[in-house]
């Protein structure tokens, strides 16, 4: 009973440790999908924001500062990308891989030319975003142990739930929220009553490369503690798997990325004794995902306008 | 950094076609692309974005692989017995994607990045199985029959002093590429796959069978993606490593579609043209420069495509002032 106590401790905390980065970037996904642009250049943006995280919070050692550059960083390529997709008209895929290509390229760049290696220097444990809670249990009986692997954490594990109920809140109970969803609808109708389509647009596309660029960071200032050039693989991709999974709704997201962290961390405790090829358990969250997919979700509801660009009639 | 740049575009041009075997590396490097560039392209006509290449390529060349060690058989038959397989698994990969697509409802998008990283797992998996993994110390398969691979013959090698890895792919692309534009261009299937490409309704109502086409667009697609696979296989190392992270095979291909405009001849030059990126990007390192900057060119070239149609307009507008 212990053991298994012991076991589900540890699966709730590898879930907590690899959700962020997904649910972060998987928030930010949600702001440009509603507003109808399609951003598939999140796993670009993730890789700037993992480099500008670990590479000011070695310099300046203060993490906070640092975790929010790396947001800025993503969002500045966010702006790119809208940029491209809202005044110039883009298409938004293309737009989207060029960034996947940017982005990476001038991460490992800088990290060359700053650290003369692709990886950046390690952060100190005073460097990194804070541990909650930590010292409050000792982990000397079973129960304590358990809430020690569940309740201390990484700041940023607790920053994105709260992150989740105010995205969702101004999804859903804010006039900005329902523009914002009235854009990737039909923004023809939006534009009719007086609404700013492209304004929205590009203030949506910046702030998905910010969460983007805050999950990024989370990977290089809590789950590890330095950014390499395999730091982000694959990642921004998975968010963008659990917005569509999630309806492109927060919450539904959350749930997804919740599915998808807790299938690394079954990784981890299946992995440590090899019954079972680390293969074939890897591969668990996307078969999960296609089934789950098949039997309950079926034809999910896109933003209609999603992916077009809006050309304002003169 | 202080390297300067004309230094640096000096040695990346030098550095690709300086020689023969420099520029014969660059074609060995372009091979695997144009394959998964005529894949995007193919599916980008009919209106389907392929992002599931990567996946298409993956399974490809680990079919040929399986097939390359397990079955004893002259060349004459185990090649072409390699890409048929090779084929049928990009093909298959492709069409599940489509199937859910059709039947389901399910986002393409969303499931060609699932089976991506399926197949991805799927190939680490078989590498690890003890009929196919390599008896060495090496983490990766064993090594295919020598009878399975594609390379040019010693002699012309030599001859020629090419690449040692100089091989065959690059005709095999060639054909391909006449293929796909003779399909896309002459047949009645092309005509009906591109009509879905540009509306999907009006093509329904024309009495296509879109659900139909879009399997068919998903399967060539992948037999092609699956094809560049193999020849990346039998024509280079002739095993597969066990990866940590995927190769991008598949995403550099749906650049090379895109620098190609989608058009086969133009992705066949657009591939050479990342071969020779990618391959003169090694030589950079050799300077201290960082090949990350191939990256960039290739981001830098990608974005302004996406944003090409504003010069377009631009020049539209000029030519209406003077009617």
């Amino acid at each position: 009973m212990d053991n298994v106590i012991n076991s589900i401790g540890i699966i709730i905390y590898t879930t907590l440790l690899y959700t962020p980065p997904l649910l972060f970037a998987a928030l930010g996904s949600c702001f440009s999908e509603n507003s109808g642009v399609v951003n598939i250049g999140i796993e670009g943006m993730m890789t700037i924001g993992a480099f500008i995280g670990a590479t000011v919070g070695h310099f300046t050692g203060m993490p906070w500062i640092s975790f929010l550059c790396g947001g800025l960083a993503g969002a500045l390529f966010g702006a790119l990308h809208a940029l491209a997709t809202g005044k110039l008209n883009a298409d938004q895929t293309i737009s989207g891989t060029a960034i996947n290509f940017l982005a990476p390229g001038v991460a490992i760049l800088l990290a060359k030319a700053l650290f003369n290696s692709s990886d950046t220097v390690p952060l100190a444990p005073a460097e990194k975003i804070p541990l909650l809670l930590n010292g409050v249990f000792s982990g000397g009986t079973v129960w304590d142990n358990f809430f020690k692997n569940v309740l201390t954490n990484y700041a940023t594990t607790y920053l994105v739930f709260i992150a989740v109920l105010v995205v969702w809140f101004v999804f859903y109970r804010t006039k900005f929220g329902l523009r914002l969803r009235a854009c990737g609808e039909h923004p023809a109708a939006c534009d009719t009553l007086g609404i700013n389509v492209l304004g929205i647009r590009f203030f949506s596309v910046c702030m998905s490369g910010f969460l983007a660029g805050l999950g990024g960071a989370s990977v290089t200032m809590a789950t590890m503690n330095q950014f390499r050039p395999t730091s982000i693989v694959g990642q921004g991709f998975i968010a963008i798997a659990a917005v569509i999974f999630g309806k492109f709704r927060p919450q539904g997201a959350m749930w997804a990325c919740l599915l998808f962290g807790m299938c690394s961390g079954l990784k981890i405790v299946l992995g440590s004794n090899s019954v079972i090829s680390a293969q074939l358990i890897s591969m668990i969250p996307f078969v999960v995902t296609v089934i789950v997919l098949i039997l309950f979700v079926g034809r999910s509801h896109v933003p209609a306008a999603n992916g077009k660009p809006y050309i304002k009639s003169k | 950094m202080g390297i300067s740049p004309i230094a640096a575009y000096q040695r990346l041009i030098t550095g690709a076609f300086g020689s023969t075997r420099y520029l014969s590396y660059c074609i060995v490097y372009a091979t695997p692309l144009i394959f998964t560039g005529l894949a995007v392209a193919f599916s980008f006509r009919t209106g389907v974005f392929n992002i599931g290449a990567e996946g298409q390529f993956v399974v490809g060349s680990m079919a040929a692989c399986v097939v390359g060690i397990l079955v004893p058989a002259p060349s004459i038959v185990l090649i072409p017995l390699c890409f048929l397989v090779a084929a049928l698994a990009g093909a298959l990969w492709g069409v599940i994607v489509g199937f859910l697509k059709t039947r389901f409802g399910i986002n393409e998008v969303l499931s060609m990045i699932m089976f991506n990283w399926i197949a991805f797992y799927l190939s680490n998996y078989i590498a690890d199985l003890d009929i196919i993994h390599s008896t060495g110390s090496a983490e990766a398969t064993k090594n295919v029959a020598d009878a399975a691979m594609i390379l040019l013959p010693k002699g012309l090698i030599d001859g020629l002093s090419l690449a040692p890895k100089a091989n065959w792919g690059i005709f095999l692309a060639i054909i391909a590429t006449v293929i796909v534009y003779v399909v896309i261009n002459k047949t009645t299937t092309g005509y009906e796959l591109k009509a879905v490409g540009f509306n999907r309704s009006a093509a329904e109502y024309g009495g296509i069978n879109v659900n139909r086409s879009i399997l068919l667009a998903l399967a060539i697609s992948g037999a092609l993606a699956g094809i560049g696979g193999a020849t990346q296989l039998l024509g280079q190392g002739g095993r597969i490593s066990i990866f940590t992270a995927q190769e991008n095979f598949g995403f550099q291909g749906i650049s090379v579609a895109l620098i190609g405009a989608s058009n086969p001849v133009g992705v066949f030059f657009a591939g050479l043209f990342y071969g020779a990126l990618k391959y003169g990007g090694t030589k950079l390192n050799l300077i201290q420069a960082p090949s990350e900057v191939i990256d960039i060119i290739t981001g830098t070239v990608v974005f302004f495509i996406a944003i090409s149609h504003i010069f377009r307009i631009r020049v539209r507008k000029g030519g209406r002032q003077h009617g």
